[in-house]
Parts: C-alpha cells; structure tokens; sequence
C-alpha cells in the first residue's frame, strides 16, 4: 500500500500485539506460580519456570520484532511531522505515568516517617497506637521495628557519603554527557555521538554494578533486608524499582548506541534517541529526589 | 456531504477493505475493529459480572444461608466488583471512544494504531487470569473488589498472586489506552478545530485518559507492595514492621476516587451528545461543561479519604476531605443544571437512546444526592458499609455508568454497522431496565439506613420483604439485558438500512461520514468549520 508523505501512517496490519499479550500473560502467569510453588516448598517446579523464561523470551523477541519494524518504517522515510508529533507525546505521557508509579513510593516513605511509625512511638493524634508494642521507640531510620522477633533489626543503615554519593555524581555526569551526545547527533559528528553515548552507558553500567555492592553489603553485613520493617522495605523499594529503571534506560542506550553505529539517525530525524535521553532524565531526576530523601534525611 | 464524498473518491487507490478472516480482528490496527472488539468484550464480562449478582441477589432473596457458602459469597461480591470495574464499565467506555474519537475529531485512525491493538488482546489474557482463580485451591479472592491489607495480604488465598498479575495486566492495558487518546486528541484534530471546538465525548475522554494516566500507576504501585508483602516479607501494611494497613487504604483510595470519575466522566460525555440531538437545540453551557469537567477531575485527586472516615483519620483529615467531598457537588451540579437546561423549551422526542440519556440525568442525580448524605463524615459513621453504600454507587453505576455505554451503542451503532435496530424492542429494553435496576437498587436504601450491612450473605428478618424486592428486580434487570443482545444481532442481520443521519438534527464530524461506514475514513482530513 502506497502512503503519500503527507498523509498519517497507519500500519496495516501487526503480529506483535498479540505476541507481546501472550509473552505478559505467560511471564506474569509463569511468575505467579513460581512465587506460589515458593510459598508451598522451597523451590520452583519446573512448569512454573518454563512458562516464566518462555514468557520473557517471547517478550524479548516480540519488543525486537516491534522496533524493529517501526526502524524500518521510520528509515524508509514514513512517517510525517505529524506521526513524528504523536511519538513524542506518547513518550511524554508514558514518563509521566513512570512519575506517578515513583510517586506513589515515595508517598509510603511519607507516610511512615510523619504517621505510621510517630504514631506506633505514641506521637501525636494516633498515639494510641504505642499500646501495641509499649517497648517500642520511634526513630527514623527505624532501625528496631515494633515487632522485633517478625522484622528483623537493622545494626547500621547506608552510609550516604560512600557508594550513594559516587553514584550520584555518576548519574548527574551521565546526564551530561547524553545531552553532549545529543548536541553532537545535531551536528551530525558521529564520532563524538558515539563517545558521549558510550561513557553515558559505561556510567549507567558502573552505577548498576554498585549499587549491587551496596546490596550485598546491606544484606551480609547491616542486616538491612526487605525482611527488616518498613525502613528496608521502603529502601528496597524505591532503589530496587530505581535500579531497575537504570537497567532498562542503560538497555535503551545499548540499543541506541548500536543503531548510532549502524548509521540509523540524521541530525533531524533521531525521535528514537530522544526518547532514549528523555528516559535517561527521568531516571537521573528520581534518583536525585531518592538521594535526598532516602539516604542522606 | 458531497465534498466529503469526492475525498474518499480521490483516495481510492489508498481505501482497501478489511483483511479476510478470523485472524483479521487478532491482527488489526484498525480503530473500528479494536473499537468492535472491546465492545464485545466489555459485553461478554457484563454478563459474567452479572451472573455472579445473580448468585449474589439468589443467595439474599431470603434471610438464612440457602444456596453458597459464606466464603464462595465472598468471592462472587469479590469479582463481581472486580470484573465489573475493569471488564465491563471501563473497556466498554474505550470501545466508544475506540470508535467514536477519530470519527469525532476527523482522524484517520488512533495515533498509535498497534499500540491500541496491544491495549486491546491484554485484556482477554488479563481476565482469564482473574476468572482462573476461580477455580484453583483456596478459591479466587474473596477480600472485597477494594482488597483491603490485611485481608488480601496476610489472610488472602494463594491465587492472590494471580490476582496481582492480573491487575498489573489490565493497568499496562488502561495505560497504553488513555495515552493513546490523549494523544489522538492532542495531535489528531481536523484542521480548524480547536481544543474548545471538541465535541463533548471528545472532551470528557481527554479528562478520563489524564485521570487513568494519573491514577493506574498508583494501583499498579500498591498491589506491588501488597506482593512484597505477601511474598518478600517486607512490611507496608502491617504495623509490626512500622507499617500501616491504613496506608493501603489511603494508596488504593487515591487511585481508587479518580478510579470512579474514570467510569462517569465519558458516560457524561455520550449524554452531552445525546440530549442536544433529540432537544433539536445545541448543548447548554459549552465552556461551563469543560470547565466543569476539568474541576471534577482536579478534586477528584483530593477527596479520596472520604471512602475511609471510620478508620480513625484525624479530625483535620475528616473535616478536610468532608468540605472538599461537598466541593464536587458544584461543577457536578453545573453539569445537571446544562443538560437540564439543553432539553429545556427544545423539541423533544424519545428514541432510545434519549431514554437511557433522559434517565440517566434522573438516577444519575439521586446517586449524586445519596453521595452527598454520604459525605457529610459524622453520617457517614451510621452509613459506612451498609447497603446505603452499595445503593449509592449502583445508582451511579448503573444507571450511570452503565446506561451511558448504552445510550452510546444505541446513539451510534446505526452509523457503525449501516442498519437500524428495532425502536420498539429498543424501548422494551429501556423500561424493563429502567423498572428492573430501580426495583433493584432503591430499596437497598432503606435497608442500608435501618444497618443492613454490606457484604454479608445472611441478614436479619426485618429486611426480608426489600431484599426479595431487590432480588426480584435484579432478575427482572439480568434479563432484560438479554433483549439487548437479541437487539443488536437482530439489528446486524436483519435491519434496515440506516440513513447517513439517522436522527434527525445531530451535529458532528461523524454524520458527514457516509452509511455504511468505509473501513478508512478520513485519510485526508476535513475541513472543520465551528458552529459555535
């Protein structure tokens, strides 16, 4: 089917809808058994992973099949401004719902730190609440929780100045440094782009590897577990679904750093890079606000 | 109409049919079939939603425990409410949107056409999900459609996890589907047509998509921790770890109240359509209608604690949410005095789908009213978890929610399929509704103010006579929804040929299109010129 330049694209016709709905279905389905099996015996029976790891193989194979045919489109030159206009503000919208998911983490800290745990100290309107665990003190980072013998104790929490520290330097930098490759993608010096992009990912990968340092530590030698009251659940939270975000944004750049190599974006038309930067932001932003509230107050 | 005829003319080489075979609706990026299909589906759960009320209202048709176990009770109120929040209300209301939007604003299609496939085929995967728990050891959840901690935590059954998944499933879905309308509507208009030059429905859609955007990351953030809780032993909702089960109520809660807008505002939108059509007059108030919806939409962020004053918030809390709770009533009132004030001195007739809209301003308000009693906190200390709640939210559900996507398939499917349906059983459908969900719903008031409580399979003598009045109702109205079926078959296969206009006096992009409805339409846009 011919389409006038002018004219919106619309695909005909796609396969990787439904793979992508049969890939969830299986991986969340396969998930689920998993933890099941794991809450009845201590391990996972075969059939749970099976349909677990067929589930993410067929997602992987359907996100590549699906990108790989809006490359295609995008290179033999389909898309109008206007389609190009769409894909920002379905990425616009799509970061801000990512917003809304890390906000409502953010909103349990709160809520432990000015209500749940005063409150279970005897602070304030619902004080009376110290009845339940007359021994208990509150104090943030809550070290001992109420029920000692259900939540572990936490001997020490993670030092900000350290790790934390060297990783916000990390992520800053690499915001940086996206944006000079940007800067270079507009004028069209490959070489550098390829650079910036590669530090960046470096960055990310560095980031990635210590902030499972950091882990380790807290789970071999602070007892800071997700098993240790709302201050390890909460840490774990926030940075786990952080780093997993760092994960996918730092897979993002892999793939754009291989496609800048392929020679696939022109100073004008590189809506995928973009995007990929956008992401980037987003996920140095959240960590900034997890540095401060989490960490270091 | 000629014009727009030579345009479709012009693009001939470009306009091609749908592909052949089944496979055609797993495979299609057209708005028209995703539009079909979630539809269907949001029929489908209507009636295995409904079944399980049917269960629910047989079980209360007497006093004493006569057909299920208590525990099987629970899980029917359980997916009752679950199946038919995110499988029939909502998809429902994305199927008319699917449909109607690019048809309204002059679009080819939706912004990202595979991407509205993909919101589409999770959801039946999502839901087999759900509805398998049904049958796995423990049962399926049976800790109420809102899944209070520590109910669904500590004390739920195994298939809480697929429970979880299954949510995650339909919010992905929501998702993809609200940012694709925000996006149509933002990118897709017709030359000439301003944001404030959008139809209604248009309009209304914007306001859900920005909520559901808003609101469905937050759900998908607390059954997350709920699966912590459950399986990673961290403690969110359990105060021995420093948490708070009163913490989940204030998450869903958040999530949970523009939760609610998401199923009224577009039904708000199809009535805006509706009763200017059948008034032959144009809609009352415009601006005062956007303006109103948008404030809805801003207050609906910061009244959610209004769904748990018994819990022991503090006074600041209560009055807080009291006072802005009261607030909604304003632009909600607006909303009711324009559609009032549409059909005032206009010259009405009553088609079908004026019915559904004529009585969804009437019931709509009486469960605005009930909302309001519901509010005022120091009431609502007699009123939490009685039947006065389930009568509240059903007269905005149902004659809400649920007239709404009807009065729309009404208003609309003789432009989607080409042929008319029949008035008179149309009518039928509508009083058999109509006398079924009242005779259902309006006596749980008065149960619900003598201390019914909800939830409960057994109930106390005294209120035998309105529960076998509302059970009797509830089958009246079950039943009746079969006459729509029948309708809608009928109306495909045996129907008579729709006019491009078929009512007389309705304005709008979509009636310039022609009857039958070509598998493309406005691949060039067209030109849009304000009546305003």
């Amino acid at each position: 089917m011919e389409h006038s330049p002018d004219e919106y694209y619309v695909p005909d016709q796609s396969i990787w809808p439904i793979v992508g709905a049969i890939a969830m279905f299986l991986m969340l389905g396969g998930t689920g058994s998993a933890l099941i099996d794991l809450q009845n015996s201590d391990s996972i029976s075969l059939s749970s992973s099976i349909i677990m790891y067929s589930g993410m193989a067929i997602l992987i194979f359907m996100l590549f099949g699906w990108f790989g045919n809006v490359v295609e489109e995008s290179r033999r030159g389909a898309y109008s401004a206007q389609v190009d206009i769409s894909f920002r503000y379905g990425m616009t919208w799509f970061i801000f719902s990512e917003v809304m998911f890390f906000l409502a983490f953010f909103g349990v800290l709160y809520y432990a730190r000015t209500f749940s745990v005063p409150w279970l100290g005897g602070e304030g309107d619902k004080g009376i609440a110290h009845m339940l665990w007359p021994d208990f003190v509150a104090t943030w980072p809550l070290l001992t929780p109420p029920d000692p013998e259900l939540f572990m104790p936490i001997k020490e929490v993670i030092d900000p100045w350290h790790l934390p520290l060297i990783n916000t330097i990390l992520l800053v930098t690499s915001s940086f440094t996206v944006t000079f490759a940007h800067h270079a993608l507009r004028h069209g010096e490959r070489a550098k782009i390829k650079i910036w992009l590669a530090i960046t990912l470096v960055f990310g990968i560095i980031f990635l590897g210590l902030q499972a340092e950091e882990y380790i530590e807290a789970y071999q030698h602070l007892d800071l577990t997700l098993n240790s009251g709302i201050y390890g659940a909460t840490f774990f939270l926030l940075t786990g679904f952080h780093g997993l975000h760092v994960t996918i944004g730092s897979i993002i750049l892999f793939i754009l750093l291989i496609r800048v190599i392929k020679g696939h974006f022109t100073p004008d038309n590189h809506f995928g890079f973009e995007a990929g930067s956008w992401y980037w932001h987003f996920v140095d932003v959240v960590w900034l606000l997890l540095f401060v509230v989490v960490y270091v107050f | 109409m000629s014009e727009q005829t030579l345009t479709l003319d012009d693009h001939e080489h470009h306009e091609h049919g749908p592909a052949k075979g089944l496979l055609r609706w797993v495979f299609t990026t057209n708005h028209k079939d995703i539009g079909t299909l979630y539809l269907i589906f949001s029929l489908t759960m209507f009636f295995i939603g409904g079944m399980m009320a049917m269960v629910i209202r047989a079980e209360l048709f007497q006093p004493g425990l006569q057909l299920v176990e208590p525990g099987f009770f629970n899980q029917m109120t359980t997916m009752h409410g679950l199946i038919m929040v995110f499988g029939a209300v909502m998809p429902g209301f994305v199927g008319l949107a699917n449909w109607q939007i690019p048809l309204m604003v002059g679009a080819p299609d939706m912004a990202l056409p595979r991407m509205n496939n993909w919101s589409f085929w999770i959801l039946p995967f999502a839901f087999t999900m759900l509805l398998s728990t049904l049958f796995m050891d423990g049962g399926a959840p049976d800790f109420g459609w809102t899944f209070y901690a520590p109910l669904s935590t500590t004390y739920a059954p195994p298939s809480v996890t697929f429970f979880i998944f299954a949510i995650h499933m339909m919010g992905i879905s929501s998702i993809m589907g609200a940012m694709n309308i925000i996006v149509t509507l933002f990118n897709m208009r017709a030359p000439g047509m301003s944001l404030m030059q959008m139809p209604m429905f248009a309009w209304s859609w914007l306001i859900t998509a920005f909520l559901l955007v808003a609101v469905m990351p937050v759900l998908a953030a607390v059954v997350t921790m709920m699966l912590m809780d459950i399986h990673f032993a961290t403690s969110f909702f359990s105060a021995a770890g420093g948490g708070d089960p009163v913490l989940f109520q204030h998450i869903f809660w958040f999530f949970g109240h523009p939760e609610v807008y998401i199923m009224i505002l577009p039904a708000f939108g199809v009535v805006s359509q509706i009763l200017p059509t059948f008034s032959r007059k144009p809609l009352f108030g415009y601006h005062s209608m956007v303006y109103a919806l948008i404030a809805i939409a801003i207050l609906s962020f910061v009244v959610w604690a209004h769904h748990m004053f018994t819990v022991g918030m503090p006074i600041g809390g209560q009055l807080f949410f009291m006072y802005s709770t009261m607030l909604i009533a304003v632009p909600t009132g607006v909303k009711i005095f324009n559609w009032v004030a549409t059909m005032f001195k206009g010259s009405l007739s009553f088609e079908t789908p004026m019915l559904f809209a004529v009585a969804f301003v009437v019931l709509f308000t009486i469960g605005g009213f009930s909302g309001i009693m519901l509010a005022i906190a120091p009431i609502d200390f007699q009123y939490q978890d009685t039947y006065f709640v389930v009568a509240h939210f059903h007269y905005v559900l149902v004659p809400g929610a649920v007239f709404g996507i009807v009065a729309g398939v009404y208003y609309w499917l003789p432009k989607w399929c080409g042929k008319m349906y029949d008035e008179s059983l149309g009518k039928t459908h509508f009083w058999l509704s109509f006398i079924g969900l009242n005779l259902t719903f309006f006596p749980m008031h008065f149960v619900g103010l003598a201390g019914m409580p909800r939830r409960i399979p057994d109930y106390s003598l005294q209120f035998a006579d309105f529960n076998m009045m509302a059970s009797m109702g509830a089958f009246l109205f079950g039943a009746s929804q079969l006459v729509f079926v029948y309708l809608v078959i009928k109306a495909i296969r045996t129907g008579e040929k729709a006019a491009q206009v078929p009512w007389e006096s309705a304005e709008g992009l979509e009636w310039t299109l022609p009857t039958p409805l070509p598998y493309h339409t406005f691949t060039t846009p067209p030109v849009f010129e304000s009546k305003l």
